[in-house]
């Protein structure tokens, strides 16, 4: 299976759509940079989130949340790690995929 | 395990590079293998050695160089996109007769062909784009 | 230059370039292009796919001449004689810009969402421009 990284936000560019559309259903994503803030937990994009997190495993990179001031305010499904653990993913998983 | 990271952004101006570069500090520190960093597009950037930000900022071209000499890793900028954004090493800039090189230490300017071979013979290809 | 030609004595890999930029706006498809075109000298199984903005490089009467840029489009040719085949675009990318194929200047296959999905797990590895 392949983790996709996802850098951007969906409230600038397409990078969550293009990717939730191509992962397949049990792949990973992980939320990184401006990426994270698709983790938040009362935004537009919440409802999106919420409904494909059944089918995907989702991460988001806690340095890249705390930078931002929004580590206390994402959704409580989404496992935060930190960046052994984002190179832990890669291992795990067959290939990565970006989306930026 | 073996790790290639291509990097496309350029330093100071997006987070590509300090990603790719925490990534690596990661991956090492786990005792994985980093066969290349490929810096690509804006990210060839991150060679240029007259980056000069103020003293309490991390200096990018600086910390690659340092963790290149400790860990012995291959830092490419591909040549043809290195050249037209002005990243020099000092045979360059004798050959197209320029003033001044300005490739950091640890860095080398080779072909595009080094990111196919990375994409080739390493387990894990990463993208950190912009 | 140092560039190499030399291969690497390994087995071809499946290698998949994923194109998701407009042209001209961003350099980043024109170098994409060139790192295709390196990976097939170099015998690897390349697949190129086109996929949201990246559709519009393909897009025929491309003349970036007022903007003195280099007419990007035209290094598509090369990659009949550098023998990559396999090329993609995605349908509703293409279909939400308004865009047919014969509006395209190369010939490329209409590919499914779903389809895709299951060509990024066959590959051995993906690179995203």
């Amino acid at each position: 299976m392949i983790l996709h990284t996802v850098n951007r936000s969906p409230f600038d560019t397409n990078c969550l759509n293009d990717c939730l559309e191509m992962a397949a259903a049990g792949s990973s994503i992980i939320l990184i940079e401006d990426g994270v803030y698709a983790a938040l937990s009362k935004t537009q994009f919440t409802d999106q989130m919420l409904a494909a997190l059944p089918k995907h495993n989702f991460y988001v990179l806690r340095p890249d949340l705390q930078a931002r001031g929004i580590q206390d305010c994402i959704i409580d499904e989404i496992e935060a790690v930190d960046y052994s653990g984002f190179v832990t993913l890669c291992t795990e998983l067959d290939k990565v995929v970006s989306w930026y | 395990m073996i790790f290639s990271l291509a990097v496309y952004g350029a330093p100071f101006s997006c987070q590509a590079s300090d990603s790719a570069y925490q990534f690596a500090c990661a991956l090492l520190e786990q005792g994985h293998r980093l066969h290349r960093v490929f810096f690509y597009h804006d990210g060839v950037y991150n060679g240029s050695t007259l980056a000069t930000p103020p003293q309490d900022e991390r200096n990018i071209p600086t910390s690659w160089s340092q963790l290149a000499e400790e860990h012995e890793l291959d830092l490419v900028i591909c040549v043809a996109a290195g050249l037209r954004r002005g990243m020099l090493d000092a045979t360059e800039a004798d050959r197209y007769e320029k003033p001044a090189h300005n490739l950091e230490q640890g860095f080398t300017l080779s072909g595009l062909g080094q990111l196919v071979e990375a994409a080739m013979i390493s387990d894990r290809m990463i993208t950190f784009g912009n | 230059m140092t560039e190499t030609t030399e291969q690497p004595a390994v087995n071809p890999k499946k290698l998949l370039f994923l194109n998701r930029k407009a042209p001209y706006g961003s350099s980043l498809p024109r170098e994409a292009l060139d790192a295709v075109l390196m990976a097939s000298a170099f015998g690897q199984q390349v697949t190129l796919v086109f996929l949201g903005d990246g559709v519009f490089q393909l897009k025929t009467q491309q003349d970036p001449s007022e903007i003195e840029m280099k007419n990007f489009s035209k290094t598509f040719a090369a990659l009949e004689l550098y023998g990559v085949s396999s090329i993609f675009v995605e349908q509703s990318s293409l279909q939400k810009r308004g865009l047919t194929l014969d509006q395209l200047l190369i010939p490329a296959k209409l590919i499914q969402s779903h389809e895709l999905t299951e060509l990024l797990e066959e590959q051995d590895q993906v690179m995203s421009f």
